[in-house]
């Protein structure tokens, strides 16, 4: 699949200018976006591309709270930006095709309120022993070696282990997991044509596992999402369907990148990773720091009725790339917001969204970065950069580390 | 002082209950609660402060009590 995506990618024009011609996949976004932000914030403060069918890209924090509390001139009908807005089997809002991510009011929150109870802080606190002692198995196979990968030997296999479980799918299929992710998330850039049929073996696969789950009920998510009743009624299979689509990719991609990125960071400050080491009641607040200065997680909107947005004359359908990273930036909200301060104290970052579609997953991935950060620097108090140019971004709406090679200090 | 979350603006960001458990809760949707009477002593108020600081959707408010 790698191959069809670098081909599309060598085959785009570079950008010049980011604020007549914005694109999130072009190399200079994917290898440094926040110069290209601050840049933007200051000049327009919305950019705009005829890319992808047209689209607007607000850099302040103040747009991005006001377009995540408007669903009624913005709708979340599609949420990650490609260059076809109504794929063949596309359901439309206020249902959309993964609930509650793509669902608008009222539905969304019957949707959300189906799921929010398994990832309230109950449940999820109770995960932390299982995670601890996943990232051990594979801080165990690093040991001992000079040269690790903070990606691919570690962060990359954290979180689709932890949604295995709660999902009740076999963690062997790991690399499946994977797969999909690339494609909802990483492969957006490819024609419709292409794009489309790569899907169907997704929809096998979670076929698969509801046909699994319905002959043999477990005490697991999916079991849970299958006789969970609203109002009376079980939910429609294609509701189930699609809320695990999204509880799997919004839970794989994202914390990955989360994990990958505090560790990019600890590479390459010193001062920090020490701190770190010694002062371990830190975690906490550096987690929330991490979130806010490396935030991976981009959303989209398309706008629901023409209107002006700031000066902006949006038009209906046009995509608007909801920058909670760039809001989390914007020095108007926070002291030093371009300085990384791993004990700030007031963080409101925005790195879970805002208003109505807040991260579900949100005590889960913060779990997750805090334990995984944690375990990994207790094995390795000390480590550096192997190679700064062999480190490779994830293009698109979620952004971290894949290729991260460390070299392990003495 | 008083402290109050304001259920219509609380979106369950969880960032109150993690800084100040002394102070707020949360229920079974994870969205966040006041403990007791919400009132605020003068070790509280601090760490109330800090929360309200912290929460992404302010919905935490502090209010005079009568
Ligand atoms: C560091 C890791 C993560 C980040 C930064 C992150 C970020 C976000 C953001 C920004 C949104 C809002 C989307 C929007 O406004 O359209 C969101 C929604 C969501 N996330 Fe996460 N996420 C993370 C991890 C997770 C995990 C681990 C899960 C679950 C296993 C998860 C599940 C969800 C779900 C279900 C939604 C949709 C909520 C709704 O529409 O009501 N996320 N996430
Ligand atoms: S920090 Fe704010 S949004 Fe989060 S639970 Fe507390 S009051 Fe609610």
């Amino acid at each position: 699949m790698s191959d069809v995506v670098d081909e599309s990618v060598a085959h785009k024009t570079p950008v010049q200018d980011f604020a007549a011609d914005w694109d999130h996949t072009d190399p200079q976004w994917v290898n440094d976006p926040y110069p290209i932000w601050d840049d933007l914030r200051e000049r327009c403060p919305v950019a705009h591309t005829e890319r992808y069918g047209g689209g607007w890209f607000p850099t302040t924090h103040e747009m991005v709270t006001s377009i995540a509390n408007d669903t009624e001139h913005f709708t979340s009908r599609m949420v990650v930006v490609t260059h076809n807005k109504f794929p063949p089997n596309f359901i439309p809002a206020p249902v959309g095709g993964a609930p509650p991510i793509t669902s608008d009011p009222p539905f969304h929150s019957i949707a959300r309120r189906v799921i929010l109870p398994a990832f309230a802080p109950g449940p999820v606190n109770a995960l932390e022993p299982q995670i601890r002692a996943l990232c051990n198995k594979h801080l165990d196979e690093m040991v001992g070696r000079e040269f690790v990968d903070g990606g691919t030997d570690y962060a990359q296999f954290i979180p689709p282990g932890v949604i295995a479980t709660m999902l009740g799918f076999p963690s062997e299929d790991e690399e499946i997991f994977r797969d999909i992710v690339h494609l909802v998330l990483d492969l957006i850039d490819l024609p419709t044509e292409v794009r489309g049929p790569l899907f169907e073996p997704m929809g096998e696969y979670f076929a698969k596992q509801i046909d699994d789950h319905i002959e043999y009920p477990r005490d697991d998510l999916t079991s849970y999402l299958l006789n969970v009743e609203v109002g009376g009624n079980k939910l429609e299979r294609q509701h189930v369907a699609g809320t695990m689509v999204l509880i799997l990719v919004a839970g794989i991609d994202t914390t990955w990148s989360a994990i990958g990125s505090a560790i990019w960071h600890l590479a390459q400050h010193p001062d920090d990773l020490a701190r770190l080491v010694n002062e371990p009641e830190l975690m906490p607040v550096a987690v929330e720091e991490f979130l806010r200065f490396y935030a991976p997680v981009t959303m989209a909107r398309l706008v629901a009725e023409d209107h002006e947005f700031f000066g902006s004359p949006m038009k209906k359908d046009d995509w608007v790339l909801l920058g909670f990273p760039a809001a989390n930036r914007d020095p108007k909200v926070f002291a030093d917001a371009d300085k990384f301060i791993i004990d700030r104290a007031a963080n409101r970052h925005a790195a879970f969204g805002l208003g109505i579609h807040r991260c579900v997953g949100s005590n889960l991935a913060r779990l997750e970065l805090r334990v995984a950060i944690e375990e990994f620097i207790k094995r390795f108090p000390r480590f550096e950069l192997a190679d700064r140019d062999a480190v490779t971004w994830a293009p698109g709406q979620v952004r971290g580390p894949r290729h991260l090679p460390l070299r392990i200090l003495p | 002082m008083k402290v109050r979350i304001d259920p219509e603006i609380c979106q369950g960001q969880g960032r109150c209950f993690s800084i100040a458990p002394q102070i707020f809760d949360f229920d079974e949707l994870g969205n966040g609660v006041v403990l007791g009477d919400g009132l605020l002593t003068s070790e509280t108020i601090e760490l109330a402060r800090l929360a309200q600081a912290n929460c992404p959707e302010h919905a935490v408010f502090i209010e005079d009590s009568p």
